[in-house]
């Protein structure tokens, strides 16, 4: 067994349910995450078939499409779980990921034209 | 550690996919393809975004003309669900319950390949029209964008189906666990660009 492993040890009957009933109370509040995100979804989509301005609806539904996502990455990937490993290496490569994305939409947005 | 070592509720670590050296960096490696997907995206959205209904004088075909909103509610509806039904199964992986995880799983292929099916009508409908890949720029962006994405939710479902049939013998151990876990991870992710592709795409084809 490496260092690296985590040693298997029994838990206890009690530290078994408690394990357990955290479960439970995260997994409750994955659902209310997942509520939220089916809000957001109806919010954006009654947005775009009332009708309103462009100018009022594409940054306001942007918005909600961006905490959707938070809510994805952070709650249902896991990355709000301070236990996982190398969480900085994890969030380093995302983030330089997200900075080349906006490059490509700068230089998009503005190189191409038709 | 020996990977197929037996365990019972009571021995089975809280974070199972995380518990060995390969499970650990199996999890960080796999984010980091995630990263590189963000930029795979990116380049496609940007591409679209830049040619929408860019296209040979004359085109017919607009954003505003093409898509239909029930569509791609219902679409977004499956995908949506499905990525909380395999939070479900990782639920139930963490808690040593391995049919309840196969179970969720299975739902989660069920959603997805109603996804794809979807999609797979919308593109067939759009060629009918004469909406095809070549028939302009915007189109062939619609399609590379659109349909990368649909060749990740195939992809998808062929690995978590193949998953749970290689292990559906062998039940939950500290080999198999990282490789449900990370495919949930693919799944959700699918999930994220959908969020993005249903809002800048969709949505805001619709307004104009």
């Amino acid at each position: 067994m490496s260092s690296h492993d985590t040693p298997i040890v029994a838990k206890t009957q009690a530290q078994y349910e408690y394990d357990r009933h955290h479960n439970a109370v995260h997994m409750r509040k994955q659902v209310i995450n997942f509520a939220i995100m089916i809000f957001l979804t109806f919010i954006a989509f009654g947005m775009a078939a009332a009708g309103f301005s462009k100018y009022l609806i594409f940054p306001f539904i942007l918005l909600l499409a961006g905490v959707q996502v938070v809510l994805q990455l952070y709650a249902f990937m896991h990355l709000e779980d301070k236990k996982t490993h190398f969480g900085g290496v994890i969030g380093f490569f995302m983030w330089m990921g997200i900075v080349i994305a906006f490059t490509f939409f700068l230089a998009f947005l503005t190189v191409v034209w038709w | 550690m020996d990977f197929n070592t037996k365990f019972t509720p009571h021995t089975w670590p809280d974070h199972p996919e995380q518990a060995t050296m390969e499970g650990k960096n199996k999890v960080v490696g796999f984010w980091i393809f995630l990263a590189c997907e963000v930029v795979l995206f990116a380049s496609l959205f940007a591409t679209y975004l830049a040619l929408k209904n860019k296209g040979p004088a004359g085109m017919e075909f607009t954003t505003q003309g093409l898509y239909e909103l029930p569509l791609a509610f219902a679409m977004t509806m499956l995908l949506l669900t499905s990525s909380l039904t395999s939070v479900y199964a990782i639920h139930h992986m963490r808690n040593f319950n391995f049919k309840g995880m196969q179970t969720w799983f299975g739902i989660t292929l069920l959603l997805g390949a109603g996804f794809l099916a979807l999609e797979v009508y919308e593109f067939y409908h759009y060629t009918h029209l004469g909406f095809t890949f070549t028939q302009s720029a915007f189109a062939t962006a619609f399609y590379s964008l659109v349909g990368t994405h649909g060749f990740h939710v195939s992809l998808g479902l062929v690995w978590i189906s193949t998953l749970m049939i290689r292990n559906a013998k062998r039940g939950l151990n500290l080999y198999n666990a990282p490789k449900f876990f990370v495919a949930a991870l693919y799944w959700h992710f699918i999930d994220v660009v959908w969020v993005f592709i249903f809002t800048v795409v969709y949505l805001m084809g619709v307004i104009g």
